[in-house]
Formats: structure tokens, sequence, C-alpha cells
């Protein structure tokens, strides 16, 4: 197999100028030139999900916001990441998301070690600017090891895909839509019960609220090592 | 003369919400008063369908005044459901930081609440009954009140690392040793502590002669008493066991396990309160009236334990002759007793070496389906009780807070005071500050027992005998 020519593409990221493989994204070349984009639910090694639409970026000659984590770059282009108008969209996602589900921080696993909570003290979110859902859903306990409780999922699919892509199981799965939506396992079966869960633990590694963390902890103290995983997807790579 | 009505809404100066209505009859007497707690909070609902080790961070919310208390309560209860029995180190600094809130509280009850009544007197101008007004006249004590409770908010920082709502405490344990700085920290403390703590006894013994009218009538009836002791029968707010006394000094129940308390303890629910009124079950309801609380510890309790708290002990046995204390207006003496006592022995159990021990957690699963915790919180004997599904969700809570305990004591002592200092034909600011003095005395946290949707605090109402309000004094 002819392997695609790998070309290097020029092109400017808040008015500096940066160059990239042209089959990289824009969060990556961002990423490799100090650049930061804030981001949920990409996770560096996984594919791109583009689902949570906090890396959105503006684009020059273009009208529409787009995720910086699925966007090709393209030579020439000329892209913003931080204007007052990507401010406020990322403050109304955010808003969004905390609104849907239920995040009380203070009594949270992942109080003081939590991505979606970081994300709201760097954009100074001390509000959601739409009111409060607090749609309740059953958490899932079954797991010996393991809880799942969707009311702190933000669903960034890193599980599903960490499960699909790295361990090779596809135990984890999206079930409905907006905000019924949650992470099931299997047919929708009770964790304990999932044939195809190998209990490994990188969904609950590799997710960045609460949801997924292990038995017996209580608040703040999970803390979730990521760097596993990445080091995992590294070291394949590299073989 | 026509029957009215007054309501006293709020009551200031406690913790939390409520209002008083007091009924007057056609004859221009007293015919009833009552306490309503105007707040619904709903933890017992709330807490449904989460995991048990969420349940002691859940729970502690329950109150910003006395967090730890909860906490203590709540990871009780979850190591009754793990089945596991904590290290000794755990067991002791969990006893360390119950203890460090108690002092903390009783010293805001009694500085920034109580103190201005016994400075300047009931009748003094509203406007001077208050801790800003002690800073003008009194700018030592108000010193001492705000370094005693600093004493114990530190120690609860340093031990939780932050002052309300440490996650320190956890099933099975704490999350961490004691260090040596920090046992060495708190130690340096201790003797500023009690000197203040100290002072703040001789200045209430000097003074307590000038409320004679007062400790007669603030909630002095008779009643049971209800708290944890341990095995030698002295204080203990952390474990032990409970102890039932009658206002005559006999022991009803005793060496009982506080896992079967429902065996002892029922609840009422009156539709005028979000308040329970629990009673002791074989004198049914509403006889069975009990009080918790410091007045009650130091009641049931033989002695403290520890040498300073001890002699004073002798001195409060003494007041009605070594037979329980039935006046509520010595719930204040009986809280300054404890913080001496606190403070005591927080020295000793961080001078206790086992309390620098490594192993300051035990690990465990779902063992149990039930289980409940009992603890004192500075304002008598706390409950929580779980249920869990085998997977360690929560599938039903019970909780009977420390104020709640002393529903039915507060309301007789409410209606006792009205009927002793108000005239329908002349209501003062005065006595109606003493209606609300006698709810002070029980030190309620209201916030904490209906477990609010925040309405400003209380009001007085005065109702006819139709029961139509026909005067308010709103305070806010």
């Amino acid at each position: 197999m002819i392997k695609e020519k790998v070309r290097v593409k020029t092109f400017k990221i808040d008015g500096i100028d940066v160059t990239g493989q042209s089959n990289a994204t824009l969060l990556e070349v961002a990423n490799e030139h100090g650049i930061k984009i804030p981001t949920l639910c990409y996770f560096e090694g996984l594919t791109p999900a583009g689902a949570c639409r906090m890396c959105l970026v503006e684009v020059e000659g273009s009208d529409k916001l787009i995720p910086a984590c699925t966007a090709k770059i393209k030579e020439g282009m000329e892209v913003t990441t931080n204007s007052e108008r990507i401010k406020s969209h990322r403050k109304m996602i955010l808003s969004m998301i905390f609104a849907e589900r239920t995040h009380t921080c203070s009594v949270c696993v992942s109080n003081g070690h939590c991505e979606l909570q970081d994300q709201a003290v760097d954009l100074g979110l001390d509000h959601s600017e739409v009111p409060y859902i607090h749609k309740v859903f059953e958490i899932d306990a079954s797991h010996k090891e393991y809880i799942y409780d969707p009311n702190r999922c933000i669903l960034c699919t890193r599980c599903v895909r960490v499960c699909d892509e790295v361990e090779g199981a596809h135990a984890l799965d999206i079930l409905s839509r907006g905000i019924d939506a949650k992470i099931i396992h299997d047919m929708d079966e009770p964790w304990a019960l999932s044939e195809s869960c190998t209990s490994c633990g990188k969904c609950v590694h590799v997710c960045p609220t609460g949801s997924l963390f292990e038995k017996g902890v209580s608040a703040t103290e999970m803390v979730k090592k990521k760097s596993i995983i990445t080091n995992l997807i590294k070291t394949r790579k590299e073989r | 003369m026509e029957a009215k009505k007054i309501v006293i809404d709020p009551v200031t100066r406690i913790e939390g919400h409520a209002k008083i209505t007091i009924d007057i009859d056609k004859s221009g007497v007293v015919e009833d008063a009552r306490i309503h707690v105007t707040q619904f909070r709903g933890f017992e609902k709330m807490c449904e369908g989460r995991p048990l080790t969420e349940m002691p961070a859940l729970t502690a919310r329950t109150c910003g005044i006395c967090p730890v208390s909860h906490v203590i309560a709540s990871t009780k209860a979850c190591d009754a459901i793990m089945a596991v029995r904590p290290p000794k180190a755990a067991r002791n600094l969990r006893r360390v930081i119950n203890l460090a809130q108690i002092v903390q509280s009783h010293a805001l009850n009694f500085y920034h609440l109580s103190a201005p009544d016994f400075l300047y007197g009931f009748d003094a101008p509203k406007e001077d009954r208050n801790i800003f007004k002690m800073m003008q006249t009194h700018p030592e004590m108000a010193k001492d009140g705000i370094k005693l409770r600093a004493f114990g908010q530190k120690i609860i920082q340093e031990l939780g690392g932050k002052r309300i709502h440490p996650e320190w405490v956890v099933p099975g344990g704490v999350s961490h040793k004691l260090e040596e700085e920090q046992k060495e920290n708190i130690l340096s403390q201790i003797p500023e502590a009690l000197e203040i703590a100290q002072r703040a006894l001789a200045f209430f013994k000097e003074n307590i002669h000038k409320f004679a009218k007062e400790i007669e009538s603030f909630a002095t009836f008779d009643s049971l008493f209800l708290g944890l002791v341990n095995k030698k029968g002295a204080l203990d707010h952390y474990d032990g066991h409970l102890r039932i006394m009658d206002a005559q000094g006999n022991i009803l129940e005793d060496g009982i396990d506080p896992r079967f308390y429902k065996e002892y303890i029922g609840e009422a629910v009156e539709s005028d309160s979000y308040l329970k009124s629990p009673y002791y079950k074989p004198m049914g309801y509403p006889q069975g009236i009990y009080r918790v609380g410091s007045l009650a510890r130091l009641n049931i309790a033989e002695s403290c334990g520890t040498p300073l708290a001890d002699a004073e002990l002798v001195e409060f046995k003494k007041i009605n002759d070594g037979k329980p204390v039935l006046n509520s207006f010595y719930y204040h003496y009986a809280r300054l007793i404890e913080i001496i006592y606190g403070i005591e022995r927080i020295k000793e159990l961080l001078e206790d070496p086992k309390s620098m021990e490594e192993n300051v957690r035990a690990h465990s699963g779902i063992n149990r389906l039930s289980g409940v915790g009992c603890s004192e919180a500075p304002r008598g004997t706390l409950f929580h009780e779980y249920d869990v599904t085998k997977d360690g969700v929560i599938s039903g809570v019970n909780m009977i807070i420390a104020t709640g305990n002393n529903n039915l004591a507060m309301n007789a002592g409410v209606k006792q005071v009205a009927q002793a200092f108000v005239d329908s034909k002349n209501i003062t600011d005065g006595a109606l500050n003493r209606v609300e003095a006698v709810i002070r005395c029980f030190d309620p946290c209201l916030s904490c027992s209906t477990h609010a949707l925040g309405i400003i605090s209380s009001h007085i109402e005065i109702r006819d005998h139709n029961k139509q309000v026909i005067e308010t004094i709103a305070r806010s």
C-alpha cells in the first residue's frame, strides 16, 4: 500500500506563523506550538469526536465556528482561538453541560481533579447561564470495582472510544439521544453482567468528571491516572 | 378582653429560621405558645440513589456550623455497613475533630449569641443585644469569643484541610495520618484556649445570680435526659452507649447500643412545624419528652474524665443536690464545662502515641445492608441510619438531628416563659426577648434539624381565641 504523501502546511494561529503536517488537526498543531485551546471530549491518541464543542475556533473567511479537534489544517488559513465571541460560546456550552445533569462539585469524588470544573474556573463561569434541569438517572454500582453515575456524565464518549480503540473490547456505547443519552454496557446490561467488559478500568481513568469512578472513594479522592492511557497509546504506536 | 395571638418572627440569634406563636385567651392569659420551624430541606429523601461513600460529604451539607458532627455520624453509619472498626489512630483523630467542633460551636453560642443577654440584661434595647455592642463595651471578651471559636475552627482546618465541610473523615477512618508538626501546632494553642474558657466560666458564675427569675422559668420542668456515655458512665461525644435518665436521676435505660435506637425513640410529626418531635417510646407521645445536649450529657454522666472539667462537674451536680439539673438556663453553664472538657481531652488524645500511627483507614466493601451512626453533636445526640442495596446505593435514610430531640422540650420551654413574662396588656420587648432566649438556651440549629428554603430568620405572632393573628412582631 502506498502511503499518502504527507506535506507540511503553513498557516497562522492567533497571528503566529505555524506549520503542521497536512493530515494534522488544528488542535494538534496548536498543541505542538504551545497554543492552548480548551477541550473536554478530546483525549490525546483517541479518535477525535467533536462532541463537546469546547475547542471551537474562528477561521478567517467563515462565519461558522469550527471544532479544532476535528478540523484539518489548510495552507494559509488564519485561525483565532480566543475572542469575545468564542469565549461567549464556550461559556454557553459549559453552562448547558452543567445545567443538563447534576454537577454538585462539593460532594463529588472528582472535586479538585475534574476537567469540567477546571474549564469553568478558567472561563470564569460562576453560575450557569441557562436554568438547571437536574434530570435524574439511576447510578450503576453493580460492578465490584467501579461505579457509573450518569448524573455527572457529559457524554464526551472518551470511555466508549478508549474501550473500543485501546482495550479493543467495545463494551461501552451510547443509548438514546439528547437529554436522555447515557453510556451503556453491552445491550444496556448492568455493568456487572457485561460479557465484553474486561474490568480494565481504562474508561474510569479517561473520564474527565466524576461520572466513572472507583468504588470506596469519598469526595475529592478520585484522582484519574490519565497518563497511563496516554503512555499506553504512545508505546503501542511506537512498536 | 379579646383573645389574641402574638407572633415572634423571626426568632433571632439562633442558627436557622423559626417563628413563635403565643395564644392569648379571652381573659388575657397565655394559653399556649409554640415554636414553628419554618424551613424544609429534605436530606432524607435527596440522598436516596447516591453511593454510600458520598454520604459523609452530602450529609455534612446539612449544616455549616456543625458539619463535622454530621460527618462523624455519617462515617460511623458507613463503618457499620462496611462492618469495619477504624484503626485506633483514626478513632482518636475523629474524636479530636469532633471535640474541636463542639468547642467552636459552644463558643459561638456563648459569646456571639447568648452573652449579650448576660452582659446587658434581657430588657436592654435590642440594638444593644449583639456582639458588636460587646466589642465596644467589653472588647476583651469579644476577642476571647473570636479566639476560642478560631481555636476549634483551626483544629478542624489543621486536620481536615478546611474549616467547613472537611473531607478528611471518611468511611473506615480518616484519609491521612496526623503529622508531628500538625500535632505541635494544635498543642501550642491549648494553654490560651483553656485560659479563655476558664475566664468565660468565671464570668458566667459571677453573673448568674442576676438571672434568678430566668433560671426559674426558662424551660424548667421534669423531663427525661438522653445521651451517650462510655463504659465507665463518663462523658463521651464519639462512641459509647445510650443512657436515659428521668428527672429524679433514675436511670431508665442504660447500655443501649445506638443501632437499636428505634426501639426506644419514636418520631412524631406536627402539622405546624417541619421539625420532627422525637419521644421516648415507652412513655408515648407527647409524654415521652426528653432533652439532649450539654445539660443532658452532664446530667447523665458520672464524670467527665478530665481534671478541670471534673472539678467543675462537681459544682454543677450541686445545683440540684446531685439530681439532674432541670433548668434549661443551665445549658449555658454545661456548655462552658464541655468547652473545658473538650480542650483538655483534645490535649490528651493528641499526646496519645497511638494517635500518630500510620494506619488510619480500614478498607472494605458492603457487608451489611443497613447501619446506624450515632455521636454527640454540640446540640445533642445525632443519629444517621442508612439502608443500602447490595451494591452500596442508598435506598433509605433516617436522621434524627440533635436539635430535633429537643423539639418537645423547646415547645414546653417557650410556653413556660411566655406564661411567666408575657403580659397581654403590656407586651414588652424584654418579654419577647426572653421567649426567644429560652430557645437560645437549647442552642438549636434549625437548618440542620429540618434537613432551607432560605427565608430570612424568624417572628412572634399574637393570635386570638379563633387563632386569628392580631399582632405580628417581625425581625430581620
